[in-house]
């Protein structure tokens, strides 16, 4: 139960920070909240030479509005996220989300890019940002590039971040007049590891659905839009019979079985919390 | 690699000698002999080692003591005064909110976080307990503790 030994580096600039990450055949592990990073680091299941903190690194936290996009710096910790009356305001469902996510200890030390480069295929957050059509920002010493959500999952703590480069920002697109809502079933009370997540994004004209956005973690070895789903919600009353879309959403999901539920029960989980979602849309609506 | 971190632990400044692999739980008992803190699962689970950082609750076994060089560290050894137990531990003593006790040191910090940070005794129970594992005695005593001293807190204004 303890790490393999490290070097830890703690660069003051991004500048350094991009140029230790891509020094060619360096076994170098960012560090950003550690609340993932340093269970893996004391299982040896993550090997590094070097840890390479993210911490002292200026402006790579923060959250930014504008008309078209929010846009988060990678090391915004989860409890910022929670607490930002702006973010509230702009795109309710990641304050929302973020705070389902552990509990207050761990959201103080989380960060978005932490949580999204991990990739754990039952995490909250992964899902949000493939159902908003997020766009990740990934920087090397050379380039920048950007990838979607979408594609950025690439399997279970597999992304297509390569090893030179670094998460530093994710931009959310701002869709006017869309209600979002993220539920989850998770193991423990509510501060547990998750099982199943959903986050249901709708356009609605009263209350048909002019357009639907659905991605479900823990189905899948990432999190995965259920396109099926999307188009059997089209066109539909959030209130009304959601049989053919709980029958399209299980069709597409593909969880597996292991100690904590069968991937029957996964199946069950996932028409439970798109009914909450669509339920709970339909009663109470949530801010654009 | 090995180098000197300078913590200030419950008021009192010290330097040690670590590991960068080290977690500052590991610091804080086999360096400075603070053994108040306890390490149960080392991987962030259980929320026994919790302490405050800079007067935020983290738990110590996901952050490595070089990381919290120049901090303001606050473990369970600090918070009875000339030996008198502080208020929040007497209400756990007073309504069984421990059994073994293994878990009580990370349960008071996080407890002391969320009255400076002026939580209801409800927040308290259900979003701060929530980061902690105690499996003796099963919480209620520990909701009881946090509800009475919540309460004598209020009537104290």
């Amino acid at each position: 139960m303890k790490s393999v030994p490290f070097e830890y580096r703690a660069p003051a600039t991004l500048e350094e920070t991009l140029a230790l990450l891509g020094k060619p055949g360096a076994n170098v592990v960012p560090l950003a909240g550690g609340q993932s990073l340093l269970p893996l680091l004391a299982l040896r299941q993550v090997r590094p030479a070097t840890v390479l903190d993210l911490n002292r690194v200026p402006g790579l936290a923060g959250v930014e509005i504008t008309d078209e996009v929010v846009r988060i710096g990678a090391l915004t910790r989860l409890r910022a996220l929670v607490e930002s009356a702006p973010l509230r305001a702009a795109l309710p469902v990641l304050p929302e989300t973020a705070a389902q996510v552990a509990n207050r200890q761990i959201r103080h030390r989380s960060t978005l890019g932490g949580s999204l480069c991990h990739a754990d295929p039952t995490a909250q957050l992964p899902a949000v940002a493939v159902a908003l059509e997020a766009r990740l920002w990934l920087r090397s010493a050379r380039a920048e590039r950007s990838v979607l959500a979408q594609d950025f999952f690439a399997g279970a703590r597999t992304t297509a971040r390569r090893r030179n480069e670094l998460l530093v920002r994710v931009e959310f697109p701002r869709t006017p007049g869309r209600h979002c809502r993220f539920e989850a079933v998770t193991r423990r009370g509510r501060a547990g590891f998750p099982l199943i997540g959903l986050c249901l994004a709708v356009s609605l004209a009263g209350s048909v659905v002019t357009d639907a956005r659905l991605a479900a973690s823990g189905i899948a070895d990432r999190p995965r839009r259920l396109w099926e789903a999307e188009r059997a919600l089209t066109g539909r009353r959030l209130d009304g019979d959601l049989a053919e879309v709980l029958d399209a959403a299980s069709a597409e999901a593909d969880p597996s079985s292991d100690l904590h539920g069968s991937a029957e029960y996964r199946s069950h989980l996932l028409r439970t919390v798109i009914r909450r979602a669509a339920a709970r849309l339909a009663t109470e609506g949530s801010a654009p | 690699m090995t180098r000197a971190v300078s913590l200030v632990v419950n008021g009192r400044p010290y330097t040690a000698e670590t590991e960068d692999r080290t977690p500052l739980c590991d610091v804080l008992r086999h360096r400075l002999r603070l053994t108040g803190t306890h390490v149960g699962c080392e991987q962030g689970v259980c929320g026994a080692c919790t302490v405050l950082v800079d007067g935020e609750p983290v738990r110590s076994c996901l952050m490595l003591a070089v990381q919290a060089d120049g901090c303001r560290i606050e473990t369970v050894e600090g918070l009875a005064t000339e030996g008198a137990l502080a208020p929040m531990q007497q209400a756990l003593m007073a309504e069984h909110g421990l059994q073994c006790g293994f878990c009580t040191p990370g349960v008071l910090m996080s407890l002391a976080y969320a009255e400076r940070a002026r939580l209801t005794a409800e927040e308290t129970v259900s979003e701060v307990l929530a980061g902690h594992l105690c499996r003796c005695t099963g919480y209620v005593g520990i909701r009881r503790a946090i509800e009475r001293h919540w309460k004598t807190e209020e009537a104290a204004g």
